[in-house]
């Protein structure tokens, strides 16, 4: 059973006993429980606080190519990283995110990394064999992520639209404190991949999408700070406004 | 009963972890060193916000650069050279006096690469990404960006494969900086839209 379909049952599981909708740990806007001082600027900041986390840098970036995945398999595979984990730093769950992808993909056996931390501080600990790799094999349409689509955008800047409010993908790009809301088109973007499928290698499935601008009071209730969201999303994310 | 957690237990010091996983690429052959150090050192030294100072110093000192700027970003970043990964479609926005752009990642930590370089930890925090999109005009006075109540804030939440870029407003009192000094005044924080840029 791959990594990936043990995390969905995990997050179903966690879902039914809160007996709510899956709260995901990523899925932040608007999010009070996130809520709270934000952090100093520093401009003087470093680009990576500490060695292993530009090593962790480059290795997820590697890992990625190497299990032949994704940049849309990448960002679900941080999305799958346990929530205190995620929550203990960036590189932390790039780290993470990095061996979900390679156990994935057959690359790694299960609890070699751990092993191996373990061999490297002299302990005798016995290591997996490697397993047999099963990368994924999705057709892709290039490089990047920008596509062609032949068939005519289905709205046009100023129309009304209003976002799905049903269950989404394991992996998707519409934000929950924008599901089933009223936005209005305010620009065409260039046509993409559709993140949703192609996070689980099911294909490329390429749509047109749009800049949809919402009110703060269509997203956050009357009393909302005045002002507006705009958010970039894919065609099957919407429909004509009811 | 199986422990569904196949990852290294997340107690181990993170610079062990990483170690352990680039020797066990290492060996196999799925990776080199050369390249590990290529990625981390283009991105400590080549790629950073002094591209996109770059570009916002331009398009202040060159009105047909400004206009081709908010026409096609991607083009007219590319003229000074700086595309790559997390720039495949670049968006520039303008800040006026009466229209105030910020933006965020709601989702993760989408951030224009080629420009900005890799993001700053309080453009990754979970406080800057859950609040901004519900109470920006709070969020940028806490680090103290004052918005005038005629000011319009148009939040931008980077979810597709567009980065965005903002164009701030040229401080006054710069009438007679050159270019490169200009580019020496914008800030990161400034192109991402929490802060204004000040003047020398």
């Amino acid at each position: 059973v791959l990594y990936r379909d043990k995390a969905r049952v995990l997050y179903r599981d966690k879902a039914r006993r809160e007996g709510g909708e899956m709260t995901r740990v990523h899925d932040m806007g608007g999010q009070t429980r996130y809520f709270g001082p934000l952090p100093p600027i520093d401009p003087e900041e470093p680009v990576f606080d500490d060695p292993w986390e530009a090593k962790t840098f480059a290795l997820a970036l590697l890992a990625n190519r190497v299990a032949g995945a994704n940049l849309h398999a990448f960002r679900y595979a941080l999305e799958r990283v346990p929530e205190e984990e995620y929550l203990s730093g960036y590189y932390r769950r790039w780290l993470a995110s990095a061996e979900i992808l390679l156990l994935d993909s057959g690359i790694l056996a299960p609890g070699a990394v751990e092993a191996r931390a373990h061999r490297l501080q002299g302990e005798d600990v016995e290591e997996p064999p490697a397993p047999e790799p099963h990368k994924p094999s999705m057709p892709s349409g290039g490089a990047g992520n920008l596509r062609a689509v032949e068939t005519p955008p289905a709205f046009a800047v100023g129309d009304a639209v209003t976002t799905r409010a049903d269950e989404p993908a394991p992996h998707t790009r519409l934000p929950a404190y924008a599901r089933g809301r009223r936005g209005t088109v305010v620009a065409l973007r260039p046509a993409q991949v559709f993140p949703d499928t192609a996070a689980e290698f099911t294909g490329e499935n390429p749509q047109h999408v749009y800049e949809i601008r919402f009110d703060s009071r269509e997203l956050w209730g009357a009393d909302a700070e005045p002002g507006s969201v705009t958010i970039d999303l894919f065609e099957s994310y919407l429909e004509t406004a009811r | 009963m199986t422990d569904v957690r196949q990852t290294a237990d997340p107690m181990l010091s993170p610079a062990l972890r990483a170690e352990a996983l680039e020797s066990l690429l290492l060996e196999r052959g799925l990776i080199d060193t050369k390249t590990v150090e290529t990625f981390i050192r283009t991105y400590e030294t080549a790629v950073g916000p002094m591209n996109g100072a770059k570009v916002v110093a331009k398009a202040w000192t060159d009105p047909e650069y400004k206009a081709r700027l908010l026409d096609d970003g991607s083009a007219a970043i590319a003229e000074l050279g700086f595309k790559g990964p997390q720039g495949e479609h670049m968006v520039v926005l303008e800040n006026t006096p009466t229209v105030h752009h910020v933006v965020v990642c709601t989702l993760c930590s989408c951030y224009p690469w080629p420009v900005l370089g890799l993001p700053p930890s309080w453009y990754k925090d979970p406080a800057y990404r859950s609040r901004v999109v519900k109470e920006p005009r709070t969020v940028l006075a806490e680090w103290g960006t004052e918005l005038g109540p005629d000011v319009e804030v148009r939040v931008h939440d980077s979810s597709s494969e567009v980065r965005y870029l903002v164009l701030p407003e040229r401080p006054p009192g710069t009438e007679s900086m050159s270019e490169e000094e200009l580019a020496g005044l914008v800030t990161r924080d400034a192109m991402v839209g929490v802060r204004r840029v000040t003047g020398p």
